[in-house]
């Protein structure tokens, strides 16, 4: 035998990773600490750090010659035009209206094709619906309302489809077109969790209503309505807060003024305290509608 | 089943209706991309290729592209690591503050982009960091964590954490046990969010409008910049065109990797 003479390996020390884990094991604190300090830091630095600063912003007078924002110096500047200022209102008030009439919009198209997928389509139809609902959702957010443009505008598609009933088309001015565009936009982002929403509610509680007398609309209203409304809260997160930030549909396809054009008009060119004053608006109200949204159990359907 | 007849009947013909709806727009576009006209009238006034050879050779367009297709890598690559880092830290431990950490990552989608964009913007501003690439990849990395987070976090819970355990117990350590078990069992959810985020900041525009510099341009500021410019509109027309089919891309993969239920559910 050969293998008698080979000498044993020398001892070797463990190697620094493998000291750093036996050292680090006992001790779950620092780990979590480590885990967490990097991205915990990036986002209070970057995000948080950012609103503080926008916050501060909202404060600060600017330089009325050279338009420029005077750090330090503060001032309720900013608010007082915002509060007085009736077109603020006014932006305000419409942007909130058409977030609201958006998810109405969305919750209502959204519930018949999720409902579809959801109990009445074959496993292989529902598959492919998820998909063709996910095309859409996928494809980039610009060519879509650069192709409603093209349909709106004058001798586009709805002109044509239009005219022969002596109806005319649209002009690219109206609002209503945000309406349309916007709630285009979001729908899918409405139609998915309902349809995982209305997939969850077992079958079986539909059966037992039946069983008890309930017609289908009895049924509808006081079991399928109640419990998908979580998923129809998680749906409104996304169609009510994209639609409250969207400066860029309002501006291409209509020439109403919503609040993200009234602080993208405001933050490079115009008055940033009044655009950051501005802006405390819509992080108000998402806050609130989150929290909401989270006594409403919509977090557990995301 | 409980639906009525009819009732399956009307559900039917809605869901066409809405399935119509969401498609109408993009067969539009993709049919004007073959338009003869420079005038985007309906209906179209004929069939050409012409248009592809132009926008395969408009410098601005290839450079927005590779600056698009740099800044999603790069704030993909930060989500990943950051994503990851959170997720594990979150799920494995439990300590105080967690549920904080989890609004604080969702509240950057959560809040509108208009106030990341103007919130960013004026930070940048105040420190004087020169707008370019990596201002738009802080910007986009910022929003793309949760994307990662809530991927990796779902798969988590699923999982468990005996195979860790049995590997620490097996001598290997922290970066043996994350690279050849958790890292392989996370590998579909990783790829799958990272998929989700890298589409999320090549087709965002309401933050990089203020994150980018007057020199830099994107794939959606160019289609911005262009639809002032009815001159450039064809060109926009075919990168509309490879955009929709692009599309499919990660929907496909999307399904490849998880099933179709899945493939939307962690917006």
């Amino acid at each position: 035998m050969t293998t008698a003479t080979t000498p044993p390996d020398p001892p070797r020390r463990p190697s620094f990773v493998r000291r750093l884990s036996i050292w680090l094991f006992p001790r779950r604190r620092l780990q979590v600490g480590l885990l967490l300090s990097t991205p915990l830091g990036w986002l209070t630095i970057v995000y948080l750090g950012s609103l503080f600063i926008l916050l501060l912003n909202a404060f600060w007078e600017k330089d009325t010659f050279t338009g420029n924002v005077e750090p330090f110096n503060w001032t309720l500047r900013a608010f007082e035009l915002l509060i007085n200022g009736e077109a603020y209102r006014t932006v305000a008030l419409r942007t909130i209206a058409m977030a609201a009439l958006v998810t109405v919009t969305c919750a209502v198209l959204a519930f018949p094709i999720a409902y579809y997928m959801a109990r009445i389509a074959s496993p292989r139809v529902r598959n492919a619906m998820v998909v063709a609902v996910l095309m859409p959702l996928w494809a980039a957010y610009l060519v879509k309302v650069y192709a409603w443009r093209t349909i709106i505008q004058g001798n586009g598609l709805l002109e044509w489809v239009l005219n022969p009933f002596g109806i005319d088309g649209p002009s690219l001015r109206a609002i209503s077109n945000s309406w349309l565009v916007l709630s285009y936009l979001w729908l899918p982002y409405m139609i998915l969790p309902l349809y995982a929403g209305l997939e969850r509610i077992p079958k079986s509680l539909l059966e037992a209503s039946a069983d008890l007398g309930g017609k289908a609309r009895t049924t509808f209203r006081r079991v399928i309505l109640p419990l998908s409304f979580p998923s129809l809260v998680a749906g409104s997160i996304f169609t009510f807060s994209l639609t409250l930030g969207d400066y860029i549909t309002p501006d291409l396809v209509s020439d109403a003024k919503f609040i993200g054009n009234v602080i993208y008009d405001n933050s490079s060119l115009g008055n940033l305290p009044l655009a950051a004053a501005y802006s405390l608006l819509p992080i108000t109200i998402m806050i609130v509608y989150l929290a909401v949204a989270r006594r409403l159990g919509a977090f557990d359907s995301l | 089943m409980v639906e009525s007849r009819l009732a399956r009947v009307l559900l039917r013909i809605a869901s066409g209706g809405v399935l119509a709806f969401l498609y109408l727009p993009l067969v539009v576009v993709v049919i004007y991309a073959f338009n003869t006209s420079r005038i985007q009238a309906w209906p179209p006034a004929g069939f050409t290729l012409h248009w592809f050879g132009e926008a395969a050779n408009n410098p601005q367009v290839i450079g927005a592209l590779v600056n698009s297709l740099l800044a999603a890598s790069l704030a993909t690559v930060l989500a990943l690591v950051l994503g990851t880092l959170a997720a594990m830290a979150v799920h494995r431990y439990s300590f105080f503050g967690r549920q904080t950490i989890s609004f604080l990552l969702v509240l950057p989608i959560a809040l509108p982009g208009v106030v990341t964009g103007v919130a960013l913007q004026t930070t940048f501003i105040t420190f004087g960091i020169d707008f370019g690439l990596m201002t738009i990849v802080v910007g986009h990395a910022t929003f793309c964590v949760v994307i990662i987070y809530n991927n990796v976090i779902a798969r988590l819970r699923r999982l468990p954490s005996s195979p860790e355990e049995a590997s620490a117990d097996l001598g290997g350590d922290m970066w043996t046990t994350f690279r050849r078990v958790t890292g392989p069992r996370l590998g579909t959810a990783l790829m799958s969010g990272a998929l989700l985020s890298f589409a999320l900041s090549f087709d965002e525009i309401i933050v990089t409008l203020f994150t980018a510099g007057p020199g830099t341009q994107t794939i959606p500021l160019f289609i911005f910049a262009s639809l002032q410019q009815p001159r450039e509109l064809p060109v926009v027309n075919v990168v509309a065109f490879v955009l929709i089919l692009a599309s499919i891309v990660p929907v496909w993969l999307a399904t490849r990797l998880s099933g179709a239920e899945t493939a939307g559910a962690r917006l």
